[in-house]
């Protein structure tokens, strides 16, 4: 493989989970959640996914189980702000760190061990195109699914009622409420629907891009997401745009080295996050655009429910 | 869902219920901890010593805790002010680092120094380091309305980065066998120590005071009072002609330079020179701290010092019983999110649902 594809590979890969879990977080930020626990949700699905491998050799049981365990954090999270009325912010930061505890606590006895990586899976006729074929047609399975999910989300967003619901309680939770849907309800099921992407996009890092268990090796990219989705005005489509740049972003110290630039190896590694401010910043400039485009009720209390 | 109680905003404080919640709070956490610890193998009665007890049990412990509760109180207090104006600064553990190489700076450059001023130069610079990097967030929060929240974590990554090269580089001891760490403080940059065999320095102080000033500063000054009305309700404060930027760029320099002390107190305290660690998460526990207090500077008191029984227990336990450091983290996140759930009690009045139509009448 030359080096031209294996950058092309090192950018779905890196760019794959970043793009599911920004889905998630899509969701839960049109129906009005800011869930800022996306991080830990990630550490926890990467620790869960990391042990089923290693215990069972299943890769899709271990996506699946990490998914599931990011999930029931979610659900906690959702219960406290949305239940308990707990500040979105706080709450999110709490449930972080609670997350990425559980993932270094469960973790421990497998640092530093490895699994064997999820199967790729070539597609015919498109692998054996030169250079993109082995570089992007040749991966497991989740790297095509995720584009297939995010245009489905966009579908679903703009043509389906699931949509249009989640939308609508994200907008005007008391218009929701006043034409008769359960807002608390929906909310709570995009935030663990979110939960459940982050889980399955943590346990995609360990099991298939980075199968070595190391405490911390999240490095942030929970946070990132978040920033995605900012960067992305609350669109699916510019999500998608967003985590494949950031996936090429995060590959970029590869990049720089192969073209024999000599840069201190810190500088690189900073590179997505400056990116990410610079991207911010650029963005949130017309303030009237953020305006129209966040969901109106993102990181409010709500509690009309009575 | 349909929930079987009814919630209203209370309208007036009572006075004994805001103690109710950090109350419940750490009963709850206490009781994870024997869960979580019984779970690794360590029996109940064994793991509230270790997590609990022996952090308290002995005068070298107690100076540990108080050791480790004043970096959580410098930040915590700064913080608060910031959140109460509801301006997220999630960014103090980025201020804290640059705070600490600021404060580095000094001591490396001049090592053999005998200068008194030395210490006081230190804690100048760090402090207006760590004020320094939250002004970047400040500064695109006002001129480009970038959110505050993700500029600030960002820059805790891109801080963390620049500390592994300076030590990896320019502040690297030339005669450290190229271990990434600065060369070790004189004696002019180093924080007294309150009592001998002891860590804990006279930095407690220094953050005991400030919490005072906090103090004041929230419940007493004007600027204090403005802050606090652009936070619970912003268009009175517009209309008042409260300036929202004016208090972004307040509530992040201040959270910025307790930060950026902090990071000073810490390479002039336990650590003596700059290292790729200076700090096990005190910017994000700060965070905890400041809501667990109640964003109230006596509150954040308490908050800091039971938050340092739990870094100081975590790190017996890990000792004596070889569980993992990230029982730490675990039983942070359980404090604060029960805390948060325990608060619905303190903003609100909860009745059951079937009430209401005698209340109503009344």
């Amino acid at each position: 493989m030359d080096w031209l594809a294996f950058l092309l590979s090192g950018t779905v890969l890196a760019a794959t989970p970043l793009l599911i879990a920004a889905l998630g977080e899509l969701i839960a930020e049109k129906s009005g959640v800011l869930n800022l626990s996306v991080e830990g949700m990630m550490a926890l699905g990467a620790a869960i996914g990391f042990i089923v491998v290693a215990e069972s050799g299943s890769h899709w049981l271990a996506i699946l189980a990490g998914g599931l365990a990011s999930a029931g954090l979610a659900a906690i999270f959702a219960f406290v702000v949305l239940v308990t009325l707990g500040n979105q912010v706080a709450t999110g930061i709490a449930v972080g760190i609670l997350g990425v505890g559980l993932a270094g606590l469960i973790g421990k006895p497998y640092e530093s061990m490895t699994v064997p990586p999820m199967a790729r899976v070539p597609l015919p006729l498109l692998s054996d195109i030169p250079i993109i074929g082995p570089g992007l047609f040749n991966q497991p399975l989740l790297v095509y699914l995720a584009p297939l999910l995010a245009a489905a989300l966009w579908w679903m967003f703009k043509h389906s009622k699931v949509g249009l619901v989640i939308r609508a309680v994200g907008e005007s939770p008391e218009s929701a409420h006043a034409v008769g849907y359960d807002v608390v309800g929906i909310r709570f099921l995009a935030v663990v629907t979110g939960g459940l992407f982050a889980g399955i996009a943590g346990a995609f890092i360990s099991v298939a891009s980075t199968t070595l268990w190391s405490d911390g090796m999240i490095a942030g990219r929970g946070w990132i997401v978040v920033a995605l989705v900012v960067f992305a005005m609350w669109r699916v489509e510019r999500v998608v745009i967003g985590a494949y740049l950031f996936g090429a972003a995060t590959i970029a110290e590869l990049l720089v080295q192969s073209a024999g630039i000599a840069a201190p190896s810190q500088l690189l590694t900073s590179i997505p996050y400056i990116a990410t401010i610079i991207a911010i910043a650029l963005l949130s400039m017309d303030g009237k655009r953020i305006r129209l485009n966040a969901p109106v009720s993102l990181g409010r209390v709500y509690n009309g429910a009575q | 869902m349909r929930m079987p109680w009814i919630i209203d905003a209370r309208t007036s404080n009572s006075r004994l219920v805001p103690i109710i919640a950090p109350l419940a709070a750490v009963i709850v956490t206490v009781v994870s901890g024997l869960v979580l610890m019984s779970f690794l193998g360590v029996e109940p009665g064994k793991a509230l010593y270790q997590l609990f007890i022996a952090p308290l049990s002995t005068a070298f412990n107690v100076s540990e805790v108080l050791l480790k509760a004043t970096p959580l109180l410098l930040i915590a207090q700064g913080l608060a002010i910031g959140f109460r104006a509801k301006i997220w600064n999630i960014g103090a553990e980025g201020q804290l680092i640059l705070g600490a190489i600021g404060g580095s700076l000094l001591p490396i450059w001049f090592n053999d120094s005998q200068n008194v001023l030395m210490l006081p130069a230190m804690i100048v610079v760090g402090t207006c380091c760590g004020m320094a990097w939250a002004a970047i967030a400040a500064a695109l929060r006002t001129r480009f309305n970038a959110n505050e929240i993700l500029v600030t974590l960002m820059l805790n990554s891109i801080a963390l980065q620049l500390l592994y090269y300076l030590v990896a580089g320019p502040l690297r001891d030339p005669f450290g066998f190229n271990f990434p760490q600065s060369a070790l403080f004189p004696d002019v940059a180093m924080l007294p120590t309150l009592f001998g065999g002891a860590r804990v320095n006279a930095g407690l102080f220094v953050a005991i005071g400030l919490s005072l000033v906090a103090w004041f500063f929230v419940e007493r000054s004007m600027v204090g009072y403005k802050l606090q009305v652009g936070g619970v309700a912003p268009h009175a404060a517009r209309y008042a002609g409260f300036s929202e930027k004016r208090a972004v760029w307040l509530s992040l320099l201040i959270g910025g330079a307790a930060a950026g002390m902090a990071g000073v107190f810490e390479v002039a305290g336990p650590l003596g020179q700059l290292q790729r660690v200076v700090s096990p998460g005190y910017g994000f526990a700060a965070i905890i701290v400041a809501f667990l207090g109640g964003l109230n500077a006596i509150g954040i008191l308490f908050a800091a010092f039971f938050m340092a029984v739990i870094y100081v227990g975590g790190d017996i336990a890990q000792a004596s019983a070889g569980v993992p450091y990230a029982v730490n983290s675990v039983l942070q996140g359980i404090l604060l999110i029960t805390y948060i759930a325990a608060r619905l009690f303190v903003d609100y009045r909860v009745r059951p649902r079937r009430a209401i139509s005698t209340m109503a009448v009344s």
